[in-house]
């Protein structure tokens, strides 16, 4: 039997001690009787660590597998106010296919009242819209039925900074592709080239939700593992070959293609801060992929093949 | 054995003395720079007395040292630079925000829009930022040769309190000034229907600056008082963690 004694990080004051603790117990199960004596304090927002400025103990930790001593003496950090992945997905992924339709069908109040209801003449803003669409449900849906998160939850304050760039983005691109003076591709980038741009966007669609569901597969359902992906049956997962993050890849081709369907300067703003961010993002899971595997292969870049 | 401990000594020495030969060319380059954009302020300074005292007026006052000041205003973005790589331990976001500030005034208003160069409010800002400037740089040229006068220190921690809002008065002033002009030229704007189908509105955009004041000056009004009593009276104060 251990004890363990819980102090708080900054303070270095005794907040809780629990006497006879199992030594198989884990983190997790600590962190549930933490939050009985400081209710205030759900699971979800502790931080329990060993060393007061260290890293975060995982729930999964077991207690006899950590350098302590009968009496474990553990640092308590408060994350703030917690929200879970999935609230904030589906928040951040609504707004964006809602505040579209409003501008699409042109509500009252955003364009000149004679415009009121109306429908834009051009096709393709018709297909823009579908495209957008399109995009945000099967986020929805991967978000409800795809996707398994390694973190339950994040900081509150991320579903106000989060939101503010997807809604953001949403209506500046939407007022222009919709509006009453929206300048369609010229008669250079005629049918032709509007219909390919539709293509790219569509094979990319299907190949970042195909890199979704290989992503799930590896991971069996409840569980925390991780594994490297490889190439499937499914041709649009053989790009696994050259790239670590193709999921991102293929979401960056699906933007360039609705930059290229619309040619619309805010789209190409839009595509371009999404690519950077994704960047950063492939990035740190390349390198998080090389520190876990020994044996990684080589020829994978982070996003873009070869270059990136 | 021994020789091994030997070479180990031998290759921290080196390593030390490389650590110390960059060191000295960094204090070396920031001292020139202070240096250099002390004189370079005190003789905006003096220009700008001397322009006064002979005509009378401030009317032309800030065509006769334009150049000058574009130079070594924008000059200053180098100190964002030395913040990034560490040189200057200071947050790069607050210095771009205060450079950039200056350089959005001195190239987007002042030097585009010919019919406020005349105004007060001009002269006020210049008048503000030379003070404010020669204090600064000043201060820092005596810190990196480790003989700062007590009168210095003073000033860099106190002339803010006033100057800080007097500048702030006179951008905005110049800003508001600028706005009539800035509709009516249409300046510096795209409006549909276009290729690009984007559109910008240089007044609305000047709207939102001045209003993006309201919360940034009193940020950064509060992180010089912070420092301010941090370097006057010592009191140490406990940073919010991230």
């Amino acid at each position: 039997m251990k004890h363990v004694e819980i102090l708080d990080a900054k303070t270095k004051d005794k907040l809780c001690f629990l006497d006879k603790v199992e030594p198989n117990a884990t983190i997790g199960e600590i962190k549930s009787m933490f939050h009985k004596s400081h209710p205030q304090f759900y699971p979800a927002r502790q931080s329990i660590r060993l060393d007061p400025k260290g890293k975060s103990l995982k729930d999964e930790d077991v207690l006899q597998h950590l350098p302590v001593g009968t009496t474990a003496t553990f640092y308590f950090r408060d994350l703030g106010a917690q929200i879970s992945w999935v609230t904030v997905f589906l928040t951040e992924y609504t707004g964006p296919l809602v505040i579209y339709l409003l501008f699409y069908f042109r509500v009252p109040f955003i364009y000149a009242p004679k415009y009121d209801f109306t429908t834009s003449k051009h096709w393709v803003v018709h297909l823009a819209c579908m495209c957008h669409s399109f995009h945000y449900v099967k986020r929805l849906l991967e978000t409800l039925f795809v996707h398994r998160f390694s973190h339950g939850t994040m900081p509150l304050r991320n579903i106000f900074k989060n939101c503010s760039y997807y809604w953001g983005f949403a209506a500046w691109m939407a007022y222009y592709i919709n509006h009453p003076l929206y300048t369609p591709p010229s008669e250079f980038t005629n049918i032709q080239f509007i219909l390919v741009t539709l293509e790219f966007f569509n094979f990319c669609q299907i190949g970042n939700l195909s890199i979704h569901i290989a992503l799930r597969n590896l991971r069996p359902p409840g569980s925390k593992t991780r594994k490297i992906p490889y190439p499937t049956k499914n041709p649009f997962t053989w790009i696994f070959v050259l790239v670590s993050c193709p999921n991102y890849t293929y979401e960056l081709g699906s933007w360039l293609g609705f930059t290229l369907m619309t040619q619309c300067l805010p789209v190409a703003f839009f595509t371009l801060v999404g690519f950077i961010q994704m960047t950063v993002w492939a990035k740190g899971k390349h390198r998080s992929y090389l520190k876990e595997f020994r044996d990684y292969p080589p020829l994978r870049s982070p996003i873009l093949p070869f270059v990136l | 054995m021994a020789s091994g401990e030997e070479d180990g000594a031998v290759d921290e020495k080196e390593n030390n003395n490389k650590k110390k030969t960059k060191s000295a060319i960094v204090t070396a380059w920031l001292t020139f720079y202070n240096i250099a954009m002390t004189a370079g302020w005190l003789v905006l300074a003096m220009a700008m007395a001397r322009f006064y005292i002979q005509k009378g007026t401030h009317k032309g006052l800030y065509r006769s040292i334009a150049r000058t000041i574009k130079f070594f205003q924008t000059f200053a973005l180098v100190e964002v630079g030395h913040c990034a790589i560490g040189i200057v331990r200071t947050s790069v976001i607050v210095t771009g925000v205060q450079v950039c500030s200056r350089i959005f005034l001195v190239w987007f208003i002042t030097n585009s829009i010919r019919q406020i160069q005349n105004e007060e409010s001009v002269i006020l800002f210049l008048v503000v930022w030379t003070l404010t400037e020669i204090t600064r740089y000043s201060y820092y040229t005596f810190k990196l040769l480790h003989h700062l006068p007590y009168f210095v220190k003073w000033a860099r921690y106190n002339l803010f309190i006033i100057l800080y809002p007097l500048g702030v008065i006179g951008e905005l002033l110049t800003i508001y000034a600028a706005l009539p002009v800035v509709r009516r030229t249409g300046m510096f704007s795209m409006r549909l229907p276009n290729k690009y189908n984007v559109s910008f509105d240089y007044y609305y955009c000047l709207i939102i600056v001045m209003l993006s004041y309201i919360p940034l000056f009193p940020q950064l009004y509060f992180h010089m008082l912070r420092q301010r009593r941090r370097v006057l009276h010592g009191e140490v104060i406990v940073e919010k963690d991230d």
